[in-house]
């Protein structure tokens, strides 16, 4: 079949998919099924553009002028790929999930629910083919406006406070920065196409350059880049689902994704390492990496220690980006794979907590891993992995990026990454050794352990298998880094 | 050209102008129902013939058509280049579609003894603004925007339901609307003075060797102030809220989408065809008194805007910010500033009229429009909602919509004079946008509705189809923006390059 066809097809699955949601909101059986039919048949569509993908192809997929010479255009090329292939392969293990989340909670507006996030992966997939810098803008916005209903789903006060920060940080950071950043682009070079080795080169003063790149930086919201990081904690208010699949990868990984397209498309790898542009970057990368770090050992919350720990390793994606050398850019594509399948793991293990024993935090989870053992012990791999310890996908990206640095002979870089991996330990070891080796509080076990028990089976599957993902992946993280290699070639 | 084709453009005038008499005959049938078809068929005569102007100036350059075929400059000239084509389509584009939403809410707001008469002054009020654009005569310019202000301080009067501060309102505005009209003419005087000709083309042929006449200073200063008061530029758009308040629901889509919007249009006729920049005041104007204006415009209204609790006169203070935009584009005086400002006219006409759409809605159903008033409708009314969140987004700025064509190019014409400062305010101005659209959403989806309230239905299709019509345009001409964009920079390029 024709690759342009199947590129139009894999954006328009979930919004067809969104259509079947909305059309058999009354029986919910049926609407759970399309659910999961349009995510398996969308992964099916991004297995077969990856396929085309590593074999070299390309294929490119015009929609129609919106300003003169601004098409919305779609191409493939391996990191939008990798970013796909990883968003809607989740969405299948996520839609059972949801599944038994919701449903174990009894969760009010279930069809808005699965509308929305249907939306959300339609405008994943957008960004992850855009083929300009323009037509990621739209899905960037797309993305935020349809997950906002998913953030307020409880429609509580603190629902409603934690959406308002989380769209006026992410649309205030676009149009405030992002946008402005794109226009200037447009001003200066007349394109926005993303083009191997980037479009600014000769275009622009050297010494405005950092200007530039702080707009793209901070503009690109969904990267947490502190100051403007705190929506993520308050996007937390939102259903684990949702803080699973969207909060640890479709957006945020948008965000990661995002900033590494500006600076290996836009800037180009070459041009930012010969003008240090983004030396500052590296040191505000740094500060947020380790601020967050610390910020999330202070956390008893759950949810929000992982969304600290998230803006934690997503700037580990950024300092990876700001070092521009091809080693560290590999390992950053590298790394949005392999902390999506550690974070949302631990996310759903939050979840299948929280659906089963009604507890949110840390310090009431003693004894709980024997009780829970399957989401336990794939939390401690979630962790593991996160944390960067063999044999799990985790330690490869940071190897990469440590390894860029080291290339760069930044040496406090990799100090940097050394003390946030123990501070990794520090804020996710605890948990599991309070669920395992800590006893149950007296009043649980009086009532006797059977009134505890694991959360049901679809809650407890999806995490088994990312668990097994995050294992699998560390014997082929080889195969993604061969497919990443053409962008910095 | 075929005979009757070429009349169209005195037919676009005198057919309204000459209805607006036979639409009082139907009070002897007390027939409102016709009364208003009427008025439906004029406003898509006007907009047919407006397309076919559009087109023809398009494909062939400008038209003058000469007034009993008297010469001008003796005789007075109907003169179509693309920007007034543009302007007209606009006008009769909005009346086309404001008058079929119109006849259900007028029916509710306007008792029904006056409800001809009102399609009577409301035919009136289409005539002069359709006058004042078509038109290439400055004493015919005052002449029509006395008829269209006069007929709209009428309509304002009338009010929704006769809600006497409507009466307030009208009363404001007729003063401060004289005022203007009063200095527009007094400047005109002067240019008169000295040049001894009315018609626009002759007037800029003349005047370009008058650049240091005390007399042209003079008429220039009053003819800005006049026009600056009737497009409501800050600090004069004190008669801006009250009246879009007050005013009977189709008169408050109708007049926020075009009224201030065609004022613009001669003010754009007066400082680039008239006088243009090579005139040392013209820049002068444009940087120390417009900019600064806009730049306090777009705050003000912005602010304004966040503490009003009304929903009209929230949009209302949010076109005075609005305006700002629009002034800002002038005031860049390049191809792409001014490609802005003439872009935003149009987008902004359908943006308003959308949302004022939206409210004449929430009029029909709800009556009283505070953010108190609409807590929890957003599940009773989803579709007009729903339609007031996506003109909001695109008053906002949000891509795929037509405030995103608009500011993208208002921020490259920014860029294009290097005026780096004025960035940041306007990516400001958008926030504070988000900010008081937000307030609305947040009411309508967020609050629980009062206990005692009756249950809302949704509006009759008759009124959704319409504000959705409106709402797809916000989003067509957002998405293929180039028509839009193509005609912009044609206007905006003939216009700077006839500053001679």
């Amino acid at each position: 079949m024709n690759t342009e066809i199947i590129i139009a097809l894999a954006l328009i699955t979930p919004l067809i998919g969104a259509i079947g949601i909305f059309l058999s909101a009354n029986t919910p059986n049926l609407r759970e099924t399309i659910t999961l039919l349009s995510a398996a048949v969308l992964f099916t569509f991004v297995c077969f553009l990856l396929h085309q993908t590593s074999n070299g192809q390309n294929a490119s997929f015009r929609l129609f002028e919106v300003i003169p010479n601004l098409m919305i255009a779609f191409d493939i090329e391996p990191l939008g790929m990798l970013f796909a292939a990883i968003a809607s392969g989740l969405w299948i293990i996520n839609s059972l999930y949801s599944i038994g989340y919701m449903r174990g909670n009894q969760e009010e507006n279930q069809t808005r629910f699965y509308i929305c996030f249907a939306i959300a992966i339609s405008s994943s997939m957008g960004i992850a083919f855009a083929g300009n810098m323009f037509t990621l803008f739209i899905f960037y916005e797309i993305l935020t406006l349809s997950t906002y209903p998913l953030v307020t789903h409880k429609g509580t006060p603190e629902a409603k406070a934690g959406g308002r920060r989380y769209l006026g940080l992410l649309i205030g950071t676009s149009i405030g920065f992002q946008l402005i950043a794109i226009i200037w682009t447009w001003f200066l070079t007349g394109t926005l196409d993303f083009t191997p080795g980037g479009i600014l080169s000769g275009k622009i003063e050297p010494t405005i350059l950092p200007f530039l790149l702080a707009l793209y930086m901070f503009g690109i919201g969904k990267a947490a880049l502190m100051p403007f990081h705190s929506w993520l904690p308050a996007a937390m208010v939102a259903p684990t689902p949702v803080s699973a699949l969207l909060h640890a990868v479709a957006v945020v990984k948008a965000g990661a994704f995002t900033v590494l397209k500006v600076v290996v498309y836009i800037f180009g790898i070459e041009f930012l390492s010969s003008t240090g542009a983004s030396t500052w970057l590296i040191w505000a990368a740094s500060f947020t990496l380790l601020a967050s770090s610390l910020i999330a050992l202070s956390k008893d919350n759950l949810k929000a220690r992982l969304a600290y720990s998230t803006v934690s390793q997503l700037s580990y994606i950024v300092l990876a980006a700001a070092l521009a050398t091809k080693l560290s850019i590999l390992g950053a594509g590298l790394h949005i794979v392999t902390h999506a399948l550690g974070k949302i793991t631990l996310f759903m293990c939050a979840g299948a907590i929280y659906v089963a024993t009604h507890k949110t935090e840390i310090s009431d989870m003693d004894g709980l891993g024997r009780v829970m053992p399957f989401t336990f012990i794939a939390f401690a791999i979630g962790a593991f992995s996160i944390i960067g310890l063999p044999p799990f996908a985790g330690i490869w990206s940071k190897w990469y990026m440590a390894l860029g640095a080291a290339n760069l002979e930044l040496f406090m870089v990799i100090a940097v990454y050394m003390i946030s991996s123990l501070l990794n330990v520090g804020y996710l070891m605890p948990v599991v050794a309070r669920a395992f080796f800590k006893p149950l509080p007296q009043q649980l076990q009086a009532s006797g352990s059977k009134s505890l028990s694991e959360a049901p089976l679809l809650c407890v599957i999806p995490l088994c298998i990312t668990a097994l993902g995050c294992f699998v992946l560390f014997f082929f993280a080889n195969e993604v880094i061969d497919l990443l290699r053409p962008i910095v070639n | 050209m075929t005979n009757w084709l070429h009349h169209i453009p005195i037919l676009i005038v005198a057919v309204p102008l000459i209805s607006a008499p036979i639409c009082v005959l139907f009070t002897f049938g007390a027939n409102r129902k016709a009364a208003w078809l009427w008025t439906l068929l004029v406003s898509w005569f006007a907009f047919l013939c407006s397309i076919y102007l559009l087109n023809y100036v398009l494909e062939n350059g400008q038209i003058s058509y000469h007034l009993g075929s008297w010469k001008p400059p003796l005789g007075i000239e109907y003169r179509i280049d693309v920007i007034n084509a543009f302007v007209l389509l606009l006008v009769s584009g909005i009346s086309a579609i404001a008058v079929p939403f119109g006849r259900l809410v007028v029916d509710r707001e306007i008792e029904p003894d006056r409800q001809i008469l009102f399609y009577t002054t409301y035919l009136l009020c289409l005539t002069g603004l359709l006058g004042v654009t078509i038109t290439g005569d400055a004493f015919n310019i005052f002449v029509f925007l006395e008829i269209s202000s006069l007929s709209s301080y009428v309509l304002i009067a009338m009010g929704v339901r006769s809600d006497r501060r409507a009466l307030t309102a009208a009363y404001n505005y007729l003063i401060l609307g004289t005022i203007g009209a009063t200095f527009f003419v007094i400047g005109l005087g002067f240019l008169y003075m000295v040049t001894g000709t009315l018609n626009i083309m002759d007037l800029s042929d003349r005047v370009t060797h008058l650049a240091d006449n005390k007399a042209v200073h003079a008429g220039y200063a009053f003819i800005i102030i006049g026009l600056a008061l009737k497009m409501a530029l800050f600090p004069m758009h004190v008669w801006l809220p009250n009246s879009y308040t007050y005013a009977p629901s189709l008169i408050s889509i109708f007049l926020a989408a075009t009224a201030t919007k065609v004022s613009i249009y001669v003010l754009l006729r007066f400082l680039f065809t008239v006088f243009g920049v090579s005139f040392d005041f013209i820049p002068l104007t444009l940087i120390f008194i417009f900019l600064p204006l806009a730049i306090i415009a777009i705050f003000f209204g912005s602010i304004g805007a966040i503490f009003q609790t009304n929903i009209k006169r929230l949009f209302a203070y949010s076109s005075v910010a609005q305006i700002g935009y629009i002034a800002i584009g002038i005031a860049l005086s390049n191809t792409i500033g001014l490609t802005a400002a003439i872009l935003h006219i149009f987008n902004h006409a359908l943006i308003k009229g959308a949302l004022f759409m939206a409210a004449g809605c929430l009029v029909y159903r709800v009556g009283k429009l505070t953010t108190d008033s609409i807590r929890g409708l957003g599940k009773e009314m989803p579709w007009t909602f729903s339609a007031l969140v996506l003109a909001g987004l695109s008053l906002i700025g949000i891509p795929t919509t037509v405030g995103f064509i608009s500011k993208w190019y208002l921020i490259l014409g920014i860029m294009e004079n290097g005026w780096w400062p004025l960035i940041p305010l306007i990516v400001m101005g958008s926030l504070l946008a988000v900010v008081y659209m937000w307030k609305i959403i947040e009411a309508a989806y967020f609050f629980q509705a009062p206990q005692d309230r009756v249950p809302v239905k949704e509006v009759p299709l008759e009124l959704l189809i319409p504000l959705w019509i409106l709402i797809g345009c916000n989003f067509y001409f957002g998405i293929q923006a180039d028509i839009t964009i193509g005609i912009s920079n044609e206007a905006a390029t003939s216009l700077l390059d006839h500053s001679p």
